[in-house]
């Protein structure tokens, strides 16, 4: 038998090859299929990798006719953000100045993902070094969002959350340095969490802001982005900023229903510039958490204005840093005619960088510059800390903090290209929880009237993803939003 | 005014590199030598992704140091990122600790002329090493990337050093120590010690400091005094003429005996520090500190200081101390013979030095002549056994031989006749054969005692106990 992996969870796909209901072989080919014949409009894969997907599928099923164990994601086909390294498969960030590179080694995350028997069908379309909350700054295309194709699909990790949505794959991997899971969950109506910092291994994550960058999971389901994070998340040597303690039993938080507790509501999430639409929205599924048993807490995390100046101030000096090593000297693109060493690094990063990685590379190298590191980047790490005591304050007088994703559905492509500082208003709500470190989910909380997702956030202390899971096990349930589909683009 | 009316002010920084397995924060070998790029890894060549972890064993050698020199050791610091475009340089920065060094303080102790110096440490931090370029004569470059990530410690001065031979002896002592501790091997050759000396000159008496030039690309000894020699000559002539000493980074080139100012472009370099993000802050706690105090070896200036009190001269005793295998090697001589310190630091210094191109191998197990063994022949020839004369040739055979000088004095009837007939007998021909010597001497010329003790010990081809023939000759002449 082979199911209908449209709208398929990929907690129940796994328990159909385990209980060999049917073969990963086939959801490999069915997904393949979709790929094929849906994803030119979509624009969401990087690279297909059919040969790779087909054997590792073949794997997993002979396990299964032999009675072996197949992991938790036994067979289910993923797709990796491109921003994870995969040994001798090609991965660029979305840049071309990675065009061509074969990564020697393997990121934990992707690794782990493989470990637990899942089935990587290829690369996704991201944002250039991550660099963007539209998808429109890949090197190689925009991502259309399932549904609205003329609209984004939220970025960076844009590919990865339209790909969940058109049921391209069952689960994708993407990563948040400012919203950069959550935005694109919301505006593509799935569910991405950022995990605390340090909670999943950055080690082969090609890094943008080494201090903000979190990898997670994006599932179509909230148990399904919980099986995902259950898989890659615990210690990894590999990263010095990674966790010692294992990873939480996040499935089963899903079910653990919401009784008793204390959501805090910021006023701060709920001002000026939001959508009604999006405010009438997030306000129903806050009364209907309530219903569900939970107290509502109004909460102020006062240094919410903030979030945004000191994110860009930090994110920008860490990536003028990360980003020195592309000097075309031992990997990736190298111009074709230098006189010179200055030539030669000049030439390659102005023809290998897009507009979006040089702005931030440009502002990054001014807020590091002798002299001014006090003012800039040490005053942003000092409201950083302010901003992380907010958080930390309000966990006192609640479990989690409830609120809208993003102030806005899906904007039209192009619609915001011309404006950078309106662009980097779409991370309003979700820069501040990478600030702080603390873990983060959005999932959908319905539609607007033409027809476009609206995300709710859920923010949990550090290390509290099950309480975070917990809420959203506990919405989700009651809700059917989740259920909703995309048509398939013809 | 003369090069003499000046004083010279001068600071060194001096990088050692840590004789790690693995390099600092990755797994690959640090080992030198290897064919190009052998020794690589994503870490190192700043691959996409590729995330530093740090080595405890080089904090463990950078500690040591630091201990070792009294520095106070932060419980806490950080490493942080300095930012510049070099291709040996893969990540576009090198990590490394700006203003929270792992070592503040401190001063370095040795011996300048027999005195005593101290030169204080401003700090010791630790950071990573870049590759190296290759320049092909074609025109074509290479990156050789063994190097990239071998451990670092950075050791800055304060500008106590006041002449080319203090900042000399100063690097030695540096040298000294750190094969001490075992944390580098402190070859300047291979690079494994690198030095850039800050030079300024102010009128003898004047407190404020001139304005300085740092020197680059000393990278031996003789190429530190040289360049620091000229470094003072040049800026004595130019405060003569009464020009101003321009700030600048200056390039030492041996060949010439010259520097040149580096191009500014080259040095034009505005780091960007800021705190590595992906290194949590390194915690060095009182439980580390204390293992690493207990791993401490004596330190060369406490030898010295106590080879002294063993009545060695300051000579012999620098000598000794210069490594740590020969001092070793001295103490597990003396341990065997421990009535004769000097004597066995004779026989050290004398013969057993002269017969090794590097005085650590004294270390090795197969040493040909162990303490054990040079003391059993300082014993022999102490208790006249054999002659100084005997002895040496002795010695000679057991470095050849690989044998005890028992063993060759049992087997061969090498030690001394004490005989006294065969001794006298011996004196008798000798006087026989000088008369007038003979008469001279009964005629009250007492020197001539040495001329006849002298061919008898010809006659018995130096087997003679020099005391008897002594004993005999005086009786016969008497």
């Amino acid at each position: 038998m082979v199911p209908e992996v449209r709208g398929a969870s990929l907690v129940e796909l796994a328990a159909g090859v385990a209980a060999k209901k049917w073969r990963s072989r086939d959801l490999v080919e069915a997904y393949l299929e979709r790929i094929a014949s849906l994803d030119k409009k979509l624009g969401c894969f990087l690279l297909v990798d059919g040969q790779g997907a087909r054997r590792a599928a073949d794997g997993v099923d002979k396990k299964v006719a032999a009675g072996e164990a197949v992991g938790p994601l036994g067979g289910v086909p993923v797709g990796l953000k491109d921003i994870f390294v995969t040994r001798g498969i090609e991965t660029t960030a979305g840049s071309k100045i990675l065009k061509g590179f074969l990564p020697p080694y393997e990121s934990t995350a992707s690794g782990r993902l493989a470990a637990a028997g899942a089935i990587s069908l290829g690369k996704i379309n991201m944002d250039e070094f991550a660099m963007g909350s539209s998808n429109e700054n890949s090197a190689y295309g925009p991502v259309h969002n399932p549904w609205d194709l003329e609209r984004v699909p939220g970025g960076s990790s844009g590919g990865s959350a339209a790909a969940v949505a058109a049921s391209l794959c069952a689960g994708t991997l993407g990563t948040d340095t400012g919203g950069s899971i959550r935005q694109p969950a919301s505006l593509c109506g799935v569910v991405g969490i950022k995990p605390t910092y340090g909670r999943v291994s950055r080690h082969g994550v090609i890094a943008f802001a080494s201090s903000l960058d979190h990898p997670g999971p994006f599932g179509r389901t909230v148990e399904d982005a919980a099986a995902l994070l259950e898989a890659i998340a615990g210690h990894d040597p590999m990263d010095s900023t990674s966790i010692p303690q294992p990873a939480g039993a996040y499935r089963k938080a899903c079910k653990a229903g919401l009784a008793g507790m204390r959501l805090g509501v910021p006023r701060e999430y709920f001002q000026a510039g939001m959508d009604a639409e999006v405010e009438a929205a997030v306000r129903t599924a806050l009364d209907e958490l309530g219903r569900a048993g939970a107290t509502l807490v109004p909460i102020s995390l006062p240094h919410t204005p903030y979030a945004i100046a000191t994110y860009y101030l930090i994110c920008t000096a860490e990536a003028s840093s990360n980003l020195a090593r592309y000097d075309g000297v031992r990997f990736g693109h190298r111009t074709t005619s230098a006189g010179s060493l200055e030539e030669l690094y000049a030439k390659t990063r102005g023809e290998g960088f897009g507009a979006e990685p040089k702005r931030r590379i440009i502002l990054g190298t001014y807020v590091l510059r002798a002299g001014y590191y006090e003012a800039y980047y040490g005053k942003a790490l000092r409201v950083r800390r302010l901003i992380a005591n907010d958080f930390a304050a309000a966990f006192a007088a609640c479990d989690v903090l409830v609120t809208p994703t993003s102030p806005t559905p899906a904007f039209k492509i192009g619609e915001r290209v011309a404006d950078p500082l309106q662009m980097y208003l779409a991370d309003i709500y979700t820069v501040a929880p990478p600030l702080a470190g603390v873990p983060a989910l959005s999932q959908c909380c319905g539609f607007t009237k033409s027809g476009l997702p609206i995300g709710l956030q859920t923010i949990g202390p550090p290390l509290g993803e099950e309480a975070v899971f917990r809420v959203a096990g506990a919405y989700e349930a009651r809700t059917d939003w989740h259920k909703r589909l995309p048509q398939d683009p013809s | 005014m003369s090069k003499e009316e000046y004083e010279a002010v001068i600071g060194l920084e001096v990088h050692v590199q840590l004789a790690t397995r693995t390099k600092i924060f990755s797994t690959s070998s640090a080992a030198f030598g290897a064919e190009p790029n052998a020794h690589t890894d994503p870490v190192c060549l700043g691959l996409p992704g590729a995330l530093p972890v740090l080595n405890r064993e080089a904090v463990d050698a950078a500690v040591r140091l630091g201990l070792a020199v009294g520095s106070h050791i932060r419980p806490r610091c950080r490493f942080a990122r300095k930012h510049y475009f070099y291709p040996d340089l893969p990540k576009g920065f090198q990590i490394s600790q700006y203003d929270e060094p792992l070592c503040e303080g401190g001063a370095v102790t040795f011996r300048l002329n027999g005195e005593i110096r101290h030169v204080r440490l401003t700090r010791i931090h630790m950071e990573d090493d870049a590759g190296k370029n290759v320049h092909h004569p074609s025109g074509v470059s290479f990156v050789d990337y063994n190097r990239a990530g071998v451990p670092l410690c950075e050791i800055v001065s304060e500008p106590d050093i006041r002449s080319a031979e203090e900042a000399a002896e100063y690097l030695r002592a540096i040298r000294t120590l750190v094969r001490y501790l075992g944390i580098s091997d402190g070859n300047m050759e291979e690079g494994s010690l690198r030095c850039d000396a800050n030079v300024s000159l102010r009128p003898r008496g004047e407190s404020k400091l001139g304005t300085k030039a740092e020197l680059k690309n000393i990278n031996s000894f003789k190429h530190v005094r040289d360049a620091i020699e000229h470094e003072i000559g040049r800026q004595a002539i130019l405060l003569d003429r009464g020009e101003a000493i321009v700030q600048e980074t200056r390039l030492w080139d041996p060949d010439r005996g010259l520097s040149a100012p580096m191009r500014s472009k080259e040095e034009a370099h505005d780091y960007r520090y800021f705190p590595e993000p992906d290194l949590p802050p390194l915690v060095v706690d009182e439980a580390w500190l204390g293992r690493a105090r207990l791993a401490l070896p004596e330190l060369p200036e406490a030898r010295h200081a106590r080879f002294l009190a063993l009545g060695l001269s300051g000579q012999d005793a620098s000598v000794l101390v210069s490594e740590r295998q020969i001092g070793d090697y001295f103490d597990a001589a003396l341990a065997a013979a421990p009535t004769y310190p000097k004597k066995i630091a004779n026989w050290l210094i004398n013969e057993v030095l002269g017969r090794v191109d590097d005085a650590r191998k004294l270390g090795n197990k197969d040493v040909p002549v162990p303490p054990a063994a040079l003391a059993e022949l300082v014993d022999l020839v102490e208790q006249g056994t054999l002659s100084g004369k005997l002895g040496k040739d002795v010695f000679a055979r057991m470095w050849q031989e690989r044998r005890h000088a028992g063993e060759i004095v049992a087997a061969e009837s090498v030690s001394l006749v004490s005989d006294t007939a065969v001794i006298e007998e011996a004196c008798r021909r000798v006087l026989e054969r000088s008369p007038d010597e003979v008469a001279r001497y009964r005629g009250g010329n007492a020197k001539l005692l040495g001329f006849f003790v002298g061919n008898v010990m010809k006659e018995t081809g130096s087997k003679a106990n020099p005391k008897t023939v002594n004993e005999i000759l005086r009786k016969l002449l008497g």
